[in-house]
């Protein structure tokens, strides 16, 4: 029988890297998800598992420490909130260079700069589109509720393994603290050495034996032709990252005239908007991604031709709006409702967007946050 | 009881530091004038008669192109 | 005595690790790089633990070591060694882990994760080679070049005023109680490379019976980067280096 109890979003993280069988958790604290390391190291899985729980002396380290033991063919996670993840964004480039699994939880944070410590999804840029040095890309999954800050953990290191790349779960303030009630995931032992090769390969740096050549974990090649080379196989896993693994949820779009994209806590505010302007009769679907990168880009342009705008909802000044640009290409009017510095964009203040979008009584100026407008 | 020794060299590899040279205590060894492959002055058994085998040159050798053998005469 | 009737096989006293591959080292002539990286390869060959070691290059012009020691290697970014040897020991205590790390590497960007990898006291080992100059990116002033030297950044010597002093790391690492083993050693001469091997494998001893960090500086040339000839660079070390770098063990609380 599954177990059902009360969590934090931060506290489900935790949980579910213990019972999905997570060798190490390397970590330094910063508010907003905290409580991840915290929990960790109260609940101490050394002890049961086998797992490492570590305070870093730096989100820098933490991140290095990741690169050691995923290179180690260990299944590794850190977690961090906007700032530290700027910090950690040498490593992760470094990572996806090397080519290995890990799994990153950001927990997002107002900014720029020290920001502020409530909730925002300002680092949809730095995190779906890179953000380090170099042409790579992460696993980008954005989970709305804390059900989904449990069940991401185990899909990110099967997705981290399978395409071996670091794997973002993108979160943000609000889900990382509130609390809801989670089905916990099945408990997964371990895996062995031998488990590790038999699944994966035997690529990792673990000790050369005699029945194979040493192995390098490295992202460096100075031969530019062989640089390119690899440069294509990165890209070339990235466009199969985008055949297979694009999750997206959407609601109410069969009939819908109008639709909103949003993820994560704003789709949640979003839906509550979508059902006060259907109550005036306004016929507004919903288009969540789930996974940011690899972005829905068809989903949303199947939707455009019967749809009279859109309307894009971000806890930023507009950064995933680009895509959902990309994926309208003109079409339609874009409209776009963003709130940062820790505001929350609300239901009321959706609802009156899209009313007024309805109506065709939209002017920017007339709500809260950055509110703009691109015609077909 | 005396001891002989002598040196291979793997020339081509040699990169003519000259580390060698200085270590070796009964100067055996010098760098030649000839330049190998890669434009360097390599070194080579001066005198050969001279060598002992005691390893100093290989064990500083940067490169690790000396191998020593020795014998007891 | 013929040389022929010398040189066979059964009369070999010395010669190159197996451990070392055939590819032809990039270092410079003279460089003391490859001498340590030999007496690495020697080490892990005569304690017979090839299987078990994991190496971590650095960035500098030791960054492709794996290139040439036949063991599993992961290549860090600038300075961040030691936080992968931490993961790596911590997931597999049992093996033995080491990094090998320049002077920009280690103790310029380097500095926070190797002061708290030691400061744990994990059983991995670090190789510091410390050559007072940055080789691979032409010459640069390093935190350990001496002052009044010259670099491409301190065209006319290195003044204590505007660029501070050369930091004496093994000194600063020795006070921190997770260091078990902190020595200097240099390569310059047969004693000294053989002084440094039986080092290098008391540091590797460490790692196996779990005493804490082992920590050794080679002090280094760098002839190209000194802009002398591979010998004068030994004798310049030794009249320059040895004064504000003395080799010797700062700290053994090995106990063997």
């Amino acid at each position: 029988m599954s177990e059902k109890i009360l969590l934090k979003g931060n506290e489900a993280i935790a949980i579910a890297a213990i019972r999905c069988g997570c060798d190490g958790y390397f970590g330094y604290p910063i508010t907003p998800q905290s409580e991840i390391l915290e929990t960790l190291s109260e609940m101490n899985p050394e002890k049961d598992t086998g797992m490492i729980v570590l305070q870093a002396e730096s989100e820098v380290a933490a991140i290095n420490m990741l690169y050691g033991g995923a290179g180690c063919g260990k299944k590794v996670m850190t977690s961090s909130s906007s700032p530290g993840i700027s910090l950690m964004t040498e490593g992760i480039s470094y990572i996806a260079g090397a080519e290995l699994p890990c799994v990153i939880v950001d927990v997002m944070r107002g900014g720029p700069g020290l920001g502020t410590i409530q909730p925002a999804q300002s680092d949809y840029f730095q995190i779906v589109k890179g953000g380090g040095h170099g042409d790579y890309h992460t696993i980008t999954l954005a989970p709305a509720s804390v059900q989904e800050m449990n069940d991401f953990v185990n899909l990110s290191f099967e997705l981290a393994f399978k395409y071996k790349t670091p794997v973002v779960i993108l979160a943000d303030g609000v889900i990382g603290q509130m609390m809801e009630k989670v089905e916990l995931s099945p408990i997964k032992p371990r895996w062995t050495d031998e488990e590790i090769i038999k699944l994966h390969g035997d690529w990792a740096s673990t000790g050369k034996t005699p029945n194979r050549k040493r192995n390098i974990v490295t992202s460096l090649d100075l031969d530019p032709h062989r640089q390119e080379l690899f440069n294509k196989k990165l890209q070339s896993k990235y466009s199969e990252i985008e055949r297979n693994e694009i999750r997206y949820e959407s609601l109410l779009c069969d009939d819908a005239e109008y639709l909103v994209a949003a993820y994560g806590l704003s789709a949640r505010v979003s839906q509550k908007a979508m059902e006060l302007a259907r109550d005036e009769g306004i016929k507004i679907g919903l288009i969540r991604p789930i996974t940011l990168f690899p972005y829905p880009y068809e989903a949303i342009e199947r939707l455009v031709p019967q749809m009279k705008g859109i309307l894009t909802v971000e806890m930023s000044a507009g950064q995933m709006v680009e895509d959902v640009s990309l994926a309208v290409r003109g079409a339609i009017p874009l409209y776009f409702h963003g709130r940062t510095g820790g505001m929350l964009p609300s239901p009321e203040d959706i609802a009156s967007v899209i009313k007024s979008i309805a109506t065709g009584n939209y002017n920017p100026e007339n709500f809260p946050g950055h509110n703009k407008v691109w015609l077909k | 009881m005396a001891v002989r020794g002598a040196i291979e060299v793997e020339t081509e590899l040699c990169k003519g530091c000259g580390v060698c040279v200085v270590s070796c205590p009964s100067e055996t060894i010098a760098m030649s004038k000839q330049v190998n492959g890669k434009g360097y002055n390599y070194m080579y058994m001066a005198h050969p008669e001279k060598c002992t085998g005691c390893v100093n040159c290989a064990v500083v050798c940067p490169d690790t192109v000396i191998t020593v053998y020795r014998v007891k005469i | 005595m013929d040389i022929t009737d010398i040189i066979k096989p059964e009369n070999k006293v010395y010669g190159k690790s197996r451990l070392l591959l055939d590819k032809v080292m990039h270092f410079c002539p003279g460089c003391s790089h490859g001498t340590i990286h030999k007496i690495i390869a020697e080490t892990i060959d005569e304690l017979d633990i090839q299987e078990q070691v994991i190496g971590i290059s650095p960035v500098g012009c030791a960054v492709l070591a794996y290139d040439y020691i036949d063991i599993d290697w992961q290549e860090a970014a600038h300075g961040r060694a030691p936080a992968l040897a931490t993961a790596i020991k911590r997931l597999y205590p049992d093996k033995y882990v080491f990094t090998y790390q320049g002077d920009g590497d280690l103790a310029s960007i380097g500095t926070g994760e190797i002061i708290h990898t030691c400061n744990r006291g994990d059983n991995v080992t670090i190789i510091f080679v410390n050559n007072a100059i940055y080789g691979m990116t032409g010459g640069q002033m390093a935190p350990t070049t001496l002052e009044g030297m010259k670099t491409a950044t301190t065209p006319k010597g290195r003044s204590y005023i505007s660029s501070g002093f050369p930091m004496k790391i093994t000194e600063m690492l020795a006070i921190l109680p997770g260091v078990v083993y902190a020595t200097r050693q240099s390569v310059d001469t047969p004693a000294a490379e053989r002084k440094a091997k039986k080092a290098v494998i008391k540091a590797f001893k460490c790692q196996k019976l779990k005493k804490g960090t082992s920590f050794i500086e080679f002090v280094s040339t760098c002839s190209s980067g000194w802009k002398m000839t591979p010998t004068e660079a030994n004798t310049w070390m030794r009249e320059n280096m040895f004064p504000v770098f003395p080799p010797g063990d700062v700290k053994d609380e090995t106990g063997f």
